[in-house]
């Protein structure tokens, strides 16, 4: 099948030859890194993670909102969602290896990575993620190629797949509690030590990964033959909405927690994030748009007649991946190591190198997408002809 | 009825997964929690079998902050970063840090009494606090970092593998992390007169660093360079003998130890 990503407009390979540079442009930076060490990054003692680990987190958030297809469609037999759902599960295949990328590019001996398997360790919370974050790409490599293939040729997915998409649903949401839980069980690190932690994580990720999905639908309808379908790109809309209301509410949650105890470590992060914190604030208008834009993108999901615009919609989706991609991929981690445990506050200013690099995995994950993307509606439009 | 060892063997599994062979599931997640569980317990039972309970050995550092001044902070951490071939970075985004002095308000952040300024013109000394339950043991993926039977929290540079968890875990900020090659900047220290010390490994980029309360001297039945360098300042002794000199000393003086409420149970005390 995937011979049907060779064939494209010349603007189809426009893009791919734009992301391959970008790809290009952060393997030269990572070779930089490799020769040089972290310290090229704006990583420091204090801030030990960076936009790597950031990065990693949110991914896979926007991995874990796949399932948000997949449920409807395989546990209440949601018939809309039959075309669309494989581009949910290929969504997570570029998401969680972008992830993966993202721990391999932050990590400071790569060469020793497989210490991780050769002394498995069930006591870090590292080694699960490793487990379930690999685990995860292959139920959707399974899942997604089986039910594509099937399609392709016009028979009912095979019997024998069925297990591994009912055992995806929870994986799903294993990956990103997993994740939480590399921060939530940390002494010491107040901001992240909260039991909400995991249902926030997940209520940010059905938000984030949905919304990338609707914006990438509503793209690939105007540019290609193949359409999703009004009802379903409304139905995700609305898991959206709701995912991103509880998002915030579960935010507001964390403010009434740290600011009616009045314990200064638990309001501290939450300080230096939203209001600045002993004249440090670098973060503080990325922090407050976020909570404007997440509130703006829920009002346009709320009202009916702008959600049901494909402009609307657009905007509406946009709004909530780049409030929660500030939320969660910026703030969370960076915000969890201001102040330090000594009290006082170093900031954190990502290099060009480190962005490059970054902005190169963006590229693998946009990359994967684009090719898998291509080769689904490729079968979708020949089974329209058909 | 005869239990052959293959059946022994799969009922020691089988009641060690429930948790009836003392360690359970718990154990997997919070590693020597259960020993000081038990020790604990027997501790309230019978305060004579003390020892029999607990480890013979754990580790304990005590730092004199009434005695402590400038030049003999210096020599302390001159000694240390001497013995352990910790180059100078000069610069705190790259600075790797393995005994340190900072204020009482940073040592002690929640402690902070503003009606009482005495221990805040003190200097603290700041190092790994060899916790009994180290939270940096807990998340390291590869068991890089790791607790020895005698209480040390030791570090494998061979076996890390860069990811810093441990350094997000550590309430202390005790760790150090070579973002550039620590080689490097020892050349060129040596280049302006700075000895290396032969008898202990440079560390290669991208691995995490911290006190090692100098086991390396240890084996060889010497006291921790800092203590040996100031003995009237810090004394090294074993906590978990009741007629050590540490003990006895904690008897008698009135100690702190850092964020206690965190559970982690720091073997780093100071006396004040």
């Amino acid at each position: 099948m995937i011979e049907k990503a060779l064939k494209g407009s010349s603007v189809y390979w426009g893009w791919i030859i734009f992301l391959l540079c970008l790809i290009g442009a952060g393997m030269m930076a990572y070779l930089y890194q490799l020769k040089v060490g972290l310290g090229i990054t704006g990583m420091s003692r204090d801030i030990s993670w960076g936009v790597y680990i950031a990065q990693f987190t949110y991914f896979v958030g926007v991995a874990a909102g796949g399932v948000m297809v997949v449920i409807p469609k395989y546990l209440h037999h949601y018939t809309k969602y039959g075309k669309i759902v494989v581009f949910g599960e290929f969504l997570a295949i570029a998401a969680v290896v972008m992830c993966l990328l993202f721990i391999v590019v932050d990590i400071g001996q790569p060469m020793r990575m497989l210490n991780v398997v050769l002394h498995p360790t069930p006591h870090s919370m590292l080694f699960y993620d490793m487990i379930v974050l690999n685990g995860y790409l292959l139920l959707n490599i399974i899942c997604g190629y089986n039910t594509l293939l099937a399609d392709k040729k016009g028979v009912p997915c095979p019997g024998w797949v069925k297990p591994f998409i009912y055992i995806s649903i929870p994986w799903a949401i294993s990956i990103h509690t997993v994740t939480a839980f590399l921060y939530a069980g940390l002494p010491g690190r107040h901001f992240w030590l909260t039991a909400i932690m995991a249902p926030r994580f997940l209520a940010s990720a059905f938000a984030a990964g949905p919304a990338l999905l609707i914006m990438i639908l509503l793209f690939v309808r105007k540019v290609t033959k193949f359409d999703p379908g009004d009802e379903a790109l409304q139905t995700i809309a609305k898991t959206v909405c709701y995912a991103m209301i509880a998002n915030l509410f579960f935010m507001g949650c964390e403010f009434f927690t740290a600011f009616y105890s009045q314990i200064p470590g638990h309001m501290h992060t939450l300080e230096y994030l939203f209001a600045g914190l002993d004249g440090y604030g670098n973060l503080v208008p990325f922090m407050r748009a976020a909570i404007v834009i997440g509130l703006f993108g829920v009002f346009l999901l709320l009202v009916p007649r702008i959600r049901r615009n494909p402009k609307g919609l657009a905007l509406a989706c946009a709004s909530v991946f780049l409030a929660t991609w500030i939320d969660k991929g910026v703030g969370l981690v960076i915000g969890g190591f201001i102040p330090n445990p000594f009290e006082t506050i170093t900031e954190y200013h990502p290099t060009l190198p480190e962005i490059t690099i970054a902005a190169a995995i963006w590229g693998v994950g946009g990359l994967i997408v684009t090719i898998l993307y291509k080769v689904a509606i490729s079968v979708r439009e020949e089974q329209a002809r058909v | 009825m005869s239990m052959d060892r293959r059946k022994f063997l799969k009922a020691a599994g089988l009641t060690t997964l429930v948790g009836l062979g003392g360690k359970g599931v718990f154990e997997l997640l919070r590693p020597g929690a259960v020993e000081a569980e038990m020790a604990h317990e027997s501790h309230g039972h019978d305060k004579h079998h003390e020892q029999e309970a607990g480890p013979k050995v754990r580790w304990a550092m005590l730092i004199d902050v009434m005695a402590l001044n400038k030049e003999k902070i210096e020599k302390i951490v001159h000694t240390c970063h001497y013995l352990h071939n910790v180059p100078n970075w000069g610069d705190p985004k790259n600075e790797i840090k393995w005994i340190w002095e900072d204020e009482y308000e940073h040592v002690f952040p929640d402690s902070y009494n503003e009606y009482n300024h005495i221990l805040e013109g003190l200097p603290f000394l700041l190092l790994c606090n060899h916790c009994d339950n180290p939270p940096c043991v807990r998340v390291c993926p590869v068991q890089a970092t790791f607790k020895r039977p005698d209480g040390l929290v030791a570090q494998d540079y061979h076996r890390c593998i860069g990811c810093r968890f441990c350094m997000a875990a550590c309430p202390y900020g005790s760790r150090s992390f070579n973002w550039l090659d620590p080689r490097v900047q020892l050349k060129k220290e040596m280049a302006h007169g700075r000895k290396l010390n032969k008898q202990f490994p440079t560390r290669m980029r991208g691995v995490v660093e911290k006190c090692n309360f100098c086991v390396e001297r240890l084996a060889e039945g010497k006291q921790p360079g800092c203590v040996e360098a100031v003995p009237d300042v810090m004394f090294f002794g074993n906590l978990a003998d009741p007629n050590s000199n540490v003990r006895k000393i904690l008897k008698e003086r009135i100690s702190l130890r850092r964020k206690l409420e965190l559970g982690t149970k720091p073997s780093v005390f100071y006396l004040i």
